[in-house]
């Protein structure tokens, strides 16, 4: 499995260099990859329905317990799934929809690295290996959305939806730390069998709160929500896959993944089901108000997201039954909707509603499409979604509490969301054919076979939902620790109440499609009330947090290198000194000292003068070879007190300081005397003061009784287990490596940096 | 500074140093030294050349910027530490060591090829800076 997830990377490396290949005729050949995969998961199928689990295994740094351990069971394979198959769909799309776009290649590459990071985070039983994929979508869909760059509001939209979703992985790394240290593993696995001990620990809350902050962000959750719309920013291909029918769904698998480990408890059930209403009706409401398609469409995504965290919360074998299968209906007709809108688009090239009219005639088997999407989001029979639909007011009509609120607003957002699947899939083919789309062409058949692939889909699941029953369904509802044994879905569940809401639903929606018509003046209304919307309320947040960062950074940040240090020697001094009143013996016994050596004396003699000549020397030249002295000065010290290899590297470090000085004071002006008497003296006044803390505290720390545990481990086993005899050495490249590797890298980025400030030269138009 | 004292002595001491600079960083392991003294060494060697016959005969000397031994350094380094993952299944920089005993250089294993890119980054990093601040100034 770890390679079937590495090849989507894989590929996008492979991009790099063979980009061009890819971006002519070829570019149908790239979706030769989620084909592949999408054969690769298949095969499971029939072992995964027997109840068998996959399992694999990596370890990565088993020292903090972060491995690559991947489960397939009937929640990945259902995810799994629909990746890679709307995935090859999506692929074989772009090729004929992006044709000859100058960055094809570029956006298969973010394609398939999103499509792999989202294989990661389905397949991972480790959480801190989830929290890694799960960040890895949030960035991808970063350069998705901001695809077109060009464009001003697709690069804000991309920063929003990558701040929103960005702070829901730190959540989501949080929560994960808090369950790893009270369980003792990151492993979901061996979660499962800890729920008491998560249960009555006193963080619970505080665990659930960062799980659901990182759900909520990812899956459009009100007031969260905001980001979504604005990705629409984004090519439809990736509003198709990423914003619709899989990425948006990452918050969805997360909570069903842990609802065998932490739900079950009121205040999981309560949050989520009071979240999850919120946000469908909210939304459901708000498609009333827009005319463009895909805005239609977005926000019934988020209504769509919004029941199917509404059903986790009620966290019953029903609910949970309904929402696998609402996932699945939800990818079948969203996709095909936004991809018949993506054809609209492009064929005819606007996504108006308000103008869009009688298209069957000149796209035809796009029409069908819409038309059967239309119906399997209306919940109309026999498709797929009317059985999603009866289960899900099954679910709800048996709710303990409330259940009649509830109720009332599940079908409220139905018939709304009738209603929007009827705009995006009806209104545009129906209706006489205005004069100026005449002209439209039917589009290639790369464009129209995938969405007619995914509405017929989704009729052929309606009618024989055996084939969706036992090989996907009842093994996600098993692998959330449920019987999934006697689930049976079916068509015709008999003349009930369910039955008689149903069609209320239908004939409500159906109503309300022909009484509504979505004109720019209700999108402008509620335009109004942007003012309290959550997103204004955020980014407002934002804009003063920007202001008072650039208030507090030029405050400390001025510019004047002289002014750094003494703010840095002047805090070191107030919390070293406020400590050393407080809690210092001032007991040093100065007779363990050893006794001064000439050496000392007079390496310390020729230090005192070089630094008496650094101070009140009037040649800058002359200043900065008296500190040079003094650098050589501590060389010596070092060799004395026996370190021979921080003298070597002080003595280099120290040659090159000089010379980098020289280097710079070429290009200062004469030695002026820009400090007066006053400043001189309060200079003074300060190095004085910071010598004496430093000296004091070392003389403290002398007083300390000395724990050697750590060098003298370090000296022990330098030879046993690192082979080397010098300790500094082995401790450099071996026992610390990590660290010198961070060094160096840093020393690479400063390099860098240097190397950028002095070689930049702006253009005159594009300095500002 | 263009002596002709230094710039004959910049022709034997540039090999020296840098030969001096290698044996630093191949010591390092039993005895003082190490890749950043090596490194450091390395870079006075040539920052020495430049100051005796130029910065652009130092450049053309060097062929390419010094500034690719960063990257070049970087990836060895972190080859040392990663080859263990990769190819024996032990965690991130663990050492590995050639089981025998080599005439010059005593045991060989991965703490030597991480030096060798500490080594390289420090030249790199320390001749772009100079290199940099002295073209501009």
């Amino acid at each position: 499995m770890l390679f079937a997830i590495l090849l989507g990377f894989a590929f996008s490396l492979f991009l790099v260099f063979a980009g061009k290949f890819f971006k002519g005729n070829f570019s149908i050949l790239a979706a030769g990859i989620p084909l592949a995969l999408f054969v690769y998961f298949s095969q499971f199928i029939g072992r995964i329905s027997n109840g068998e689990v996959i399992t694999e295994f990596h370890s990565w740094i088993p020292s903090f317990g972060v491995n690559l351990g991947f489960t397939l069971d009937g929640l990945s394979l259902l995810f799994s799934l629909m990746i890679t198959g709307i995935g090859f769909l999506v692929f074989v799309y772009t090729s004929a929809y992006m044709k000859n776009h100058k960055y094809l290649d570029r956006f298969y590459g973010y394609l398939s690295m999103f499509m792999a990071a989202m294989l990661g985070l389905v397949l991972s039983d480790n959480l801190i290996s989830l929290f890694v994929f799960w960040e890895l979508t949030s960035i991808s869909s970063f350069f998705l959305i901001g695809f077109n760059n060009t464009s001003r509001k697709s690069r804000k939209s991309a920063i929003i939806s990558l701040a929103v979703t960005g702070i829901g992985g730190l959540s989501l790394l949080v929560g994960s730390l808090f369950l790893g240290s009270i369980t003792g593993t990151y492993s979901i696995t061996e979660m499962l069998s800890m729920n008491p001990e998560i249960f009555s620990n006193p963080y619970y809350i505080l665990i659930v709160l960062l799980i659901f902050g990182a759900a909520f962000t990812k899956s459009a959750q009100f007031p969260f929500h905001f980001w979504l719309p604005g990705a629409m920013k984004a090519p439809t291909p990736v509003s198709t896959y990423l914003h619709s029918a899989t990425m948006v769904k990452a918050g969805i698998y997360l909570l069903m993944r842990l609802t065998p480990v932490l739900g079950d408890h009121e205040f999981w059930n309560t949050t989520l089901i009071i979240v999850g209403a919120i946000t469908m009706v909210y939304s459901a409401i708000h498609t009333l108000f827009r005319t463009d398609l895909k805005g239609i469409l977005a926000y019934s995504t988020i209504a769509a997201l919004g029941i199917l965290v509404f059903l986790i919360g009620q966290g019953t074998k029903e609910a949970l039954t309904a929402a696998a299968v609402f996932i699945i209906v939800h990818a079948l007709y969203k996709a095909t909707l936004f991809l018949v809108t993506g054809i609209i688009d492009h064929q005819a090239g606007t996504r108006d509603t308000t103008v869009l009219r009688g298209l069957r005639k000149v796209l035809f088997p796009v029409a069908i499409a819409g038309f059967l999407a239309a119906l399997s989001s209306a919940g109309i029979p026999p498709t797929i979604g009317f059985i999603g639909k009866e289960l899900t007011y099954e679910s709800t009509f048996h709710l303990e509490n409330m259940a009649v609120l509830f109720m009332a607003l599940i079908i409220i957002t139905k018939i709304l969301l009738l209603y929007a699947g009827f705009v995006a899939g009806i209104k545009p083919f129906a209706g006489a054919l205005p004069d100026r789309f005449v002209k439209t062409r039917m589009p290639s058949p790369l464009l129209w076979v995938p969405p007619v692939l995914l509405a017929v889909a989704g009729i052929v699941f309606g009618i024989f939902p055996g084939l969706i029953e036992g090989s996907l369904v009842k093994p996600l509802v098993s692998s959330m620790r449920l019987n999934g044994e006697e689930i049976h879905l079916k068509i015709f569940h008999g003349f009930n109440i369910i039955l008689l809401l149903s069609v209320i639903t239908i004939a409500a929606g159906t109503i309300l499609y022909f009484i509504i018509k979505p004109t720019k003046k209700l999108e402008i209304w509620i335009g109004k009330f942007e003012k309290f919307s959550p997103q204004t309320l955020i980014t407002n947040g934002w804009t003063f947090f920007y202001k008072f960062s650039n208030i507090w950074t030029n405050i400390f940040q001025n510019g004047y290198l002289r002014n750094y240090v003494s703010t840095i020697m002047v805090f070191t001094i107030v919390l070293i000194g406020y400590t050393f009143f407080t809690t210092a013996t001032y007991s040093v016994d100065f007779n363990t000292f050893s006794p001064i050596t000439v050496y000392e004396a007079v390496t310390s003699i020729v230090m005192l003068i070089a630094i008496g000549y650094t101070v009140f020397t009037r040649s800058r030249l002359a200043a900065v070879a008296a500190m040079g002295i003094i650098g050589y000065a501590i060389c010596i010290l070092f060799v004395i007190y026996s370190a021979p290899d921080l003298a070597m590297t002080q003595f280099s470090i120290d040659t090159l300081t000089v010379i980098l000085f020289v280097l710079v004071l070429y290009k200062l002006p004469k030695y002026l005397k820009l400090s007066d008497y006053k400043m001189r003296i309060k200079d003074g006044v300060l190095s004085l003061a910071f010598g004496t803390i430093i000296t004091l505290l070392i003389l403290e720390v002398l007083a300390e009784p000395k724990n050697s545990a750590v060098s003298d481990y370090y000296a022990e086993n330098a030879y046993i287990l690192a082979h080397g005899k010098n300790v500094v050495n082995v401790i450099l490249v071996d026992f610390r490596g990590a660290d010198t590797m961070i060094e160096i890298s840093v020393l690479a980025i400063a390099a860098i940096g240097v190397f950028a400030l002095l070689k930049l030269r702006l253009k005159k138009s594009d300095q500002r | 500074m263009k002596t002709i004292i230094l710039r004959t002595a910049s022709t034997y001491l540039l090999p020296v140093l840098l030969m001096f600079s290698i044996f630093i960083l191949l010591r390092g392991h039993y005895s003082p030294g190490g890749g950043f003294v090596g490194g450091l060494i390395a870079s006075i060697a040539f920052v020495l050349h430049s100051f005796a016959r130029g910065l652009d005969n130092t450049k053309e000397l060097l062929r390419m910027h010094p500034g690719f031994l960063m990257p070049i350094g970087l990836a060895l380094a972190f080859m040392a530490g990663v080859t263990p993952v990769l190819f024996f299944d032990l965690p991130f920089m663990t050492g590995l060591w050639y089981p025998g005993h080599l005439p010059v250089l005593g045991s060989l294993g991965t703490a030597l090829f991480f030096d060798l890119g500490v080594y390289l980054v420090v030249v790199g990093v320390t001749l772009t800076i100079i290199f940099t601040i002295s073209e501009s100034a």
